[in-house]
């Protein structure tokens, strides 16, 4: 490969990578957008996502990007489970309290995951050929991932500004008294929204089990990047969410070209405290 | 309102610390030192951490970093220059509490869960940062060599001055913690914790008073992981920078009851015997992760001010006592 290929090669799988990253993060983004928590769950739900669609691939011989309307809906009825469970009590507490009962769901969920499914590596094993351009080889796994995931957030798109319940949402995470007043169920509201955040989490686990390998505990790396995005993009705004990861896939893929991937880690630390300080709004936020 | 030393709350502390300690070289039994030693460390972790999570209500999620780094700074000195325990580790604490004054310049700006987010990501890319540095190992970490406890009376006395230091260690965080309560710099603290602009209105000079809790409550953890990692004989990033470290120390505080002087010190002491229950009993053993999230999401949600704001709030009696 000559070095314009290689630039080219990274910029494609960054962008292709970032466009999943971006789907995990948004459920984080939307969720601390409509209630002002951050869950720290978001993980240990990815790391669900990712077993789910192993299960349903090597026991019941599910194709893997049908598996994922699958995970869809259990992510959607565990998120709403777990808002009733865990999350409505504490709702309008200090965010001590919504840190730690997020995080202790995640204790539950990573706690009986370790137990049945071991911390042994799995993957999908399962090809989708690859795209030939010229040296260029991308994997079509990554290509059916990126083109998914931007399916999955132009349907969340639609869903918040085309239909009643999105538009819902959108009022309760900009004034909840006020929705409220004007005779929206802002209980319903929350639980959906936390459910469909906690559902993109796991398609989003889903889909990174199709490119890489994983472990029960994968999850928890995969929220830290969530949390870099997320400020990258803005906190609470599910669109800067990918934006974000799109900066995160690029930086990760060209950035290695010059210096070693074990700093990388370093650097994308050093951008969330230094955006988080500077420009808490986010890289498109405004003032 | 002098005579505060003598308040009952902390003697009764004080006395059972003390107790504690002096139980494992009276009976010489290594398991109770082990055992003491543990809860000593998470009594002295906890107590700094409410310094600024209880007291000022600023939660700082990634707090495990500055054990890390007065574990890492009181290692190397110790590795590289043969320098003394004991001023190795009051080099650790300082170093941490300049970072957290810089650092706070920083971060202290944030407010709510901005600043968790904050607090998680400096511990993150310290550790990424540590993991890189080849001078201090990288990823492996360091080994102590055996001759280095020669000059403690070798490594069985070794283990004991640990133990001693990290006692009294317990004990000075337990005495500023009651300290800070009892001034007029801990009820300004409060009062930031309860409403931050109300107590800039009423002309106290919050970043100051943030500034300076923060810097408390990272100089003790400082020290805390020269101790450990004295005792350990070996550190590495992995270990000294672990993020869940981080929410046992919140566990602890949050359990105690956040904000009290006692609640810290019992919240350890439980979760080191509930961490020992579920470790060894057969049943939990694998699933210990699942209880303990079990046993935190039932505190939050039916007693979230911890069993000591639980026991103050019920029988109005006790506040004389439990401070």
């Amino acid at each position: 490969m000559t070095g314009v290929d290689i630039w080219i090669d990274s910029i494609i799988s960054g962008l292709l990578l970032g466009l999943v990253y971006g789907l995990a993060a948004i459920g984080l983004n939307l969720i601390w957008g409509v209630m002002k928590v951050i869950n720290l769950s978001h993980g240990a739900f990815i790391a669900l996502g990712m077993i789910t669609i192993w299960l349903l691939y090597t026991s019941f011989g599910v194709f893997p990007y049908a598996g994922i309307l699958v995970v869809l809906l259990i992510g959607l009825i565990l998120g709403i489970i777990t808002y009733f469970s865990a999350l409505h009590r504490v709702i309008n507490a200090p965010e001590l309290s919504t840190l730690l009962s997020t995080f202790s769901v995640s204790l539950i969920i990573i706690g009986f995951g370790t137990f049945i499914f071991k911390t042994n590596p799995k993957a999908l094993d399962f090809s989708m050929g690859a795209i030939e351009i010229g040296s260029i080889v991308i994997l079509g796994t990554k290509v059916a991932t990126g083109v998914i995931s931007i399916l999955f957030t132009a349907l969340l798109y639609v869903f918040l500004y085309k239909t009643r319940m999105g538009k819902a949402i959108r009022a309760v995470s900009m004034n909840r008294t006020a929705a409220e007043l004007m005779g929206i169920n802002s209980n319903i509201t929350l639980a959906l929204s936390f459910g469909i955040g906690i559902s993109l989490a796991m398609v989003a686990g889903a889909l990174i089990a199709t490119i890489f390998p994983f472990t029960i505990l994968s999850g928890g790396g995969y929220e830290l990047k969530s949390f870099v995005i997320c400020v990258l993009g803005g906190l609470g705004s599910p669109l800067g969410a990918l934006v974000g990861g799109l900066t995160l896939g690029l930086i990760e893929n060209i950035v290695t070209l010059q210096i070693p991937t074990s700093y990388v880690p370093v650097l994308e630390f050093a951008l969330l405290v230094v955006i988080l300080v500077l420009k808490p709004t986010g890289l498109l936020g405004g003032k | 309102m002098r005579q505060n030393l003598f308040d009952i709350s902390l003697i009764w502390l004080l006395l059972v610390l003390i107790v504690m300690t002096l139980i494992p070289p009276l009976t010489n039994s290594i398991t109770m030192r082990e055992e003491f030693f543990l809860m000593m460390q998470y009594i002295a972790l906890a107590a700094s951490l409410n310094i600024i999570l209880g007291y000022a209500g600023y939660v700082s999620f990634g707090h495990i970093v500055y054990y890390g780094i007065g574990g890492y700074v009181a290692f190397s000195l110790m590795y590289f220059y043969n320098i003394h325990l004991i001023p190795a580790m009051i080099a650790g604490g300082i170093v941490c509490a300049i970072i957290a004054l810089l650092l706070g310049e920083a971060v202290l700006r944030l407010r709510g869960a901005y600043f968790a987010i904050a607090t998680i990501g400096v511990n993150e890319a310290v550790k990424a940062l540590v993991n890189n540095l080849e001078f201090l190992g990288g990823s492996a970490g360091l080994f102590f060599n055996f001759k280095i406890y020669q000059q403690y009376g070798g490594a069985g006395s070794a283990i004991w001055l640990a133990y001693y230091l990290m006692a009294i260690l317990a004990m000075v965080v337990i005495v500023v913690n009651y300290l800070i309560k009892k001034s007029k710099f801990g009820l300004g603290l409060m009062s930031i914790r309860e409403d931050e602009d109300a107590a800039i209105v009423l002309g106290i000079d919050t970043r100051k008073y943030k500034s300076l809790a923060y810097m408390l409550s990272a100089f003790f953890p400082g020290m805390v992981g020269a101790i450990f990692f004295f005792k350990n004989g070996n550190i590495e990033p992995v270990n000294a920078f672990h993020l869940l470290k981080s929410i046992e120390m919140i566990f602890m505080v949050v359990l105690g009851g956040f904000g009290t002087v006692t609640g810290p010190f019992l919240g350890s002491i439980l979760y080191e015997r509930i961490r020992g229950i579920l470790l060894v009993n057969p049943l939990f053993k694998d699933l210990h992760m699942a209880v303990a999230g079990i046993i935190l999401l039932f505190l939050i949600l039916f007693m979230p001010a911890g069993i000591i704001g639980y026991l103050r709030d019920k029988f109005s009696v006790l506040r004389r006592y439990i401070e």
